[in-house]
């Protein structure tokens, strides 16, 4: 047996999550998919004294589609993203990103929730998150607040949530007409956190100007990164191979992914820039199909 | 409340026992079932030679309490051969194409091969079976004969 000795609490539904969460919050953890919780409690990096197992709050599960966006309970696993019909017709980016998170033993547990609250700097959905610009939904006993990753997410593996507050739901724009998206990703093996990962979001003109890029490079710094200068460099731009080559690489001075053994800072910036300028070329060339695929 | 009664279905058996809520499921199958076919390896959600069916679904036990599982349905590598001893197709695949070597990781293996048959059920190509087995390592035979035995398995089943 390996994690430290906790109390568990199993509440049945937010309310009850939410009051546990405000009398134990300090010395307490939600769990939701357990996926990088347990790792962390098997190695005895966090001991808790209690664990707040909010798998059976069936407020936190789904996915629904409102006016201006696709909305998904902070509960919802991983395979039921990738599996959700709605969810590739409305935020394609995420079907295709998804499957780079974990593997399918991983996705079949692990929840965006979690993934976003975890806030690893190489895990795919805050990149995504962050390129969509969406939103994080934080709820607690007292208030719910609506959150930007740019608010939300402070550093590695920190974001504001605070003792007595969870994860309720994560905003995600839904794709507009003449857009197209990609996510890009290395790693060592497939379902192994990125090295480093690419997504992007462009909008085309019936002229074939773009008119939005939104972007977003995870592993490569702290906190997912925007790179608002290449942004605004491709805005108005009718994009050509000269053009993209010159964006990829842009802002890539302004990155400071950490080396280990599997890739050097050097290698990760330089990958970072190819991984840019693939995800820009197939953003395009699916926004020019006017094809979501 | 560090104890927790749980009644969880582990290979069409229901066991109803009370537990420390920090048990994880790969060891209360092993130290508590004696179902040591599920092999504990990395016990961090990397090397998936725990891997096992919850409600059909391959998870890492070691990625989760046995409290999670309460009211919940586990299959083990102990469920796939028949009670005489005749291997499941998947097995006996493993078994014609050397599949394995020292057969740490295999029962991991078989229980995502087993999932991957049911959910892809038209015969899959070399990359479909690498990721579907990415969550599992073998130190041993290098995937190619596992990548054979996959495709047998197809064969055997029908």
């Amino acid at each position: 047996m390996k994690p430290p000795k906790f109390s568990y609490l199993r509440p049945n539904n937010l309310r009850e999550a939410l009051d546990m969460l405000a009398e134990y919050g300090e010395d307490a953890k939600i769990m939701s998919g357990g996926q990088s919780l347990i790792p962390l409690l098997n190695m005895r990096l966090s001991t808790p004294g209690y664990i707040i197992d909010i798998g059976r709050v069936a407020e936190l599960k789904g996915i629904r589609e409102e006016e201006d966006a696709l909305v998904i309970g902070g509960m919802t696993r991983h395979v039921d993203v990738e599996k959700s019909a709605l969810v590739q017709e409305k935020c394609p980016l995420l079907t295709e990103g998804i499957r780079w998170v974990g593997h399918n033993q991983i996705r079949s547990r692990g929840t965006i929730g979690g993934s976003i609250a975890h806030a690893d700097p190489s895990a795919e959905l805050p990149c995504m998150l962050t390129a969509l610009r969406g939103e994080i939904v934080v709820v607690s006993s007292e208030e719910e607040m609506t959150l930007s990753p740019e608010e939300f997410f402070l550093s590695y593996l920190l974001t504001t949530l605070e003792p007595n507050q969870l994860i309720k739901e994560i905003r995600f724009p839904k794709i507009k007409q003449g857009s197209g998206f990609a996510f890009e990703e290395v790693a060592r093996r497939h379902g192994d956190f990125a090295l480093v990962e690419v997504a992007s979001v462009i909008e085309l003109n019936h002229n074939g100007t773009i008119v939005d890029a939104k972007i977003a490079l995870g592993g490569a710094n702290s906190v997912p990164f925007i790179p608002e200068a290449t942004e605004e460099f491709l805005i108005g731009k009718k994009p050509n191979d000269s053009i993209l080559k010159e964006a990829a690489v842009l802002q890539l001075d302004e990155l400071d992914p950490e080396g280990d053994i599997h890739g050097s800072k050097e290698y990760r910036r330089y990958l970072t820039g190819v991984l840019l300028e693939r995800a820009l070329n197939k953003a395009i060339e699916r926004a020019w199909g006017g094809v979501i695929v | 409340m560090s104890y927790s009664n749980v009644k969880i279905k582990v290979n069409g058996k229901v066991i109803e026992k009370e537990i420390e809520s920090r048990w994880l499921l790969s060891d209360f199958l092993r130290d508590k079932l004696g179902l040591t076919g599920t092999h504990v390896g990395c016990e961090h959600g990397v090397c998936g030679a725990c891997t096992v069916l919850l409600n059909g679904e391959p998870v890492r036990s070691c990625l989760m309490l046995a409290v999670q599982a309460d009211g919940l349905e586990v299959e083990t590598v102990e469920s796939l051969a028949e009670e005489d001893g005749t291997f499941h197709p998947i097995q006996q695949a493993f078994a014609n194409n050397h599949a394995l070597q020292c057969g740490f990781c295999t029962p991991g293996f078989l229980m995502s091969v087993k999932n991957f048959m049911e959910t892809h059920p038209d015969l899959p190509t070399d990359d479909e079976i690498r990721e579907a087995i990415s969550g599992n390592l073998c130190r041993c035979t290098g995937y190619s004969n596992i990548i054979k035995a996959v495709k047998e398995a197809y064969v055997l089943k029908c």
